[in-house]
């Protein structure tokens, strides 16, 4: 399992493209939304965990149709459902590839962006913390969403489609987190509930994540 | 005699040939009375006035939209532990009307909701839950739309149903911390003394009843399409061999 990790993690970063591609998106949305909204920094702040969790959650989104598909396209999928490692392993191990190169310096690039959009001084380890709790579960989703689409030429719409309503809990109590921190208010009930978002999806997904995929490849 | 005869394509198609002429009368005579009756034999509502009476559509189709949803929910459940086709292309029937129950939900809503809260919409949680609901059930078509082999869809769109009911929950009480409400408290509910009115209670039952055979017509018809359909593929795959 450990080898299938770093060879993710090799792909990911070697061929280019999909690593550094998300945090670009992200970049370029915090720029297009003052744009947009004007520079009204009241405004600005008062908007800004919002639009940096869904600009997360977008980032995140675009890199997904990959997950299986090149493994697909290559057969290298096939192999690994007939590796002695349970296809559930297999699942978690790329959503977790996934969110090392994507949710994590997504995560990280974050504060900086918060600058940008004005984010009010105690919000951003709130920011911080909810995104490093918030974005395995866009990874672990988006790996059940991808391995429902694996068979569909072209599904990268349709994925999105699919996997956007799934993550709107995550979103609401993300952004809601953040916009406490941002406001000083009590917040341990979201952090709580997006905590425990995170913790079902990862203990249960991959089994949903895994029929799918036994579904695709029979 | 057990349940799952029914579950043979054949037994379901003659049966529930027999059951659909009763349905389609049973509904036609529910939805004129309840209808006509909450129309023009209930008085306005002295807040009010006569927009009260959107309730006889808006109040059955909201219900409806979330049940559908269920035995969508049940359907699948059935498909993957027990394999039987009618089960699943029942789920894929009813998908389409859940949708239009959920849209004519939300559009007589709107229509309300501007003379009484001055607003085509508002974000109430409420309101936001039948939008996911909505998407749910638009990512359900899709897929469906989106496989080419009808067994693989099948399972593919059942683990969706499963695992898109458990997101559909979350997000339904997650909006609820998210926002306050603007929409009022359920009109009708076994546990409360107090519901609405009785003058506008009545018509509203009969309108329920009504929405409920109209589900049931719709989903018997739309599903002997697909068994129809499926048989016909085969035909034409055997002659294609032949």
């Amino acid at each position: 399992m450990r080898a299938l990790l770093l060879r993710d993690l090799r792909l990911a970063i070697r061929s280019g493209g999909g690593f550094g591609l998300g945090l670009a998106f992200f970049l370029i949305l915090a720029v297009l939304v003052p744009l947009g909204v004007g520079a009204d920094g009241r405004i600005l702040g008062r908007i800004a965990p919002g639009i940096l969790w869904v600009g997360a959650l977008l980032a995140c989104l675009l890199s997904l149709d990959r997950m299986f598909a090149l493994d697909q396209e290559d057969g290298s999928l096939d192999l690994l459902a007939t590796s002695p490692i349970p296809l559930e392993g297999v699942v978690a191990v790329k959503a977790a590839a996934h969110w090392l190169v994507t949710g994590l310096p997504l995560t990280l690039l974050a504060p900086g962006l918060g600058v940008l959009l004005n984010l009010a001084p105690p919000a951003y380890g709130w920011l911080v913390l909810s995104l490093l709790i918030g974005t395995p579960t866009l990874s672990m989703v988006g790996a059940f969403g991808a391995s429902l689409t694996v068979g569909i030429k072209r599904g990268g719409l349709l994925l999105s489609l699919l996997v956007l309503p799934l993550y709107m809990p995550t979103l609401i109590f993300g952004a809601e987190v953040v916009r406490r921190g941002a406001e000083g208010m009590a917040l341990a009930t979201p952090l709580a509930l997006l905590a425990a978002i995170s913790l079902g999806a990862a203990a249960l997904l991959p089994f949903a994540a895994a029929a799918a995929l036994r579904v695709n490849l029979r | 005699m057990s349940l799952w005869e029914y579950a043979n394509p054949k037994r379901f198609i003659e049966t529930s040939g027999r059951v659909l002429p009763w349905a389609v009368g049973l509904t036609a005579v529910c939805l004129a009375v309840g209808l006509v009756w909450g129309f023009f034999f209930t008085p306005d509502d002295y807040k009010q006035g006569s927009t009260v009476k959107i309730i006889y559509i808006h109040v059955p189709a909201a219900m409806m939209a979330i049940n559908t949803w269920i035995m969508m929910l049940v359907t699948s459940l059935i498909w993957i532990v027990r394999r039987h086709h009618v089960s699943v292309l029942a789920a894929k029937a009813a998908a389409p009307i859940g949708l239009a129950f959920t849209l004519v939900a939300l559009a007589t809503g709107a229509l309300w909701g501007q003379p009484m809260w001055g607003t085509w919409w508002a974000w109430d949680p409420r309101l936001t839950s039948f939008l996911i609901l909505a998407l749910f059930y638009l990512g359900y078509i899709t897929l469906w739309s989106a496989v080419e082999n009808p067994d693989t869809a099948a399972d593919l769109t059942s683990i969706l149903c499963l695992v898109g009911s458990v997101f559909a929950l979350l997000s339904r009480y997650a909006v609820n911390l998210w926002n306050q409400g603007l929409h009022q408290e359920a009109s009708l509910s076994l546990d409360k003394e107090e519901n609405v009115s009785d003058v506008f209670w009545q018509p509203l039952v009969i309108c329920i009843i009504g929405f409920v055979l109209l589900f049931v017509t719709l989903v018997l018809v739309r599903t002997q399409t697909e068994i129809r359909a499926r048989r016909l593929q085969a035909l034409l795959a055997r002659e294609r061999v032949a």
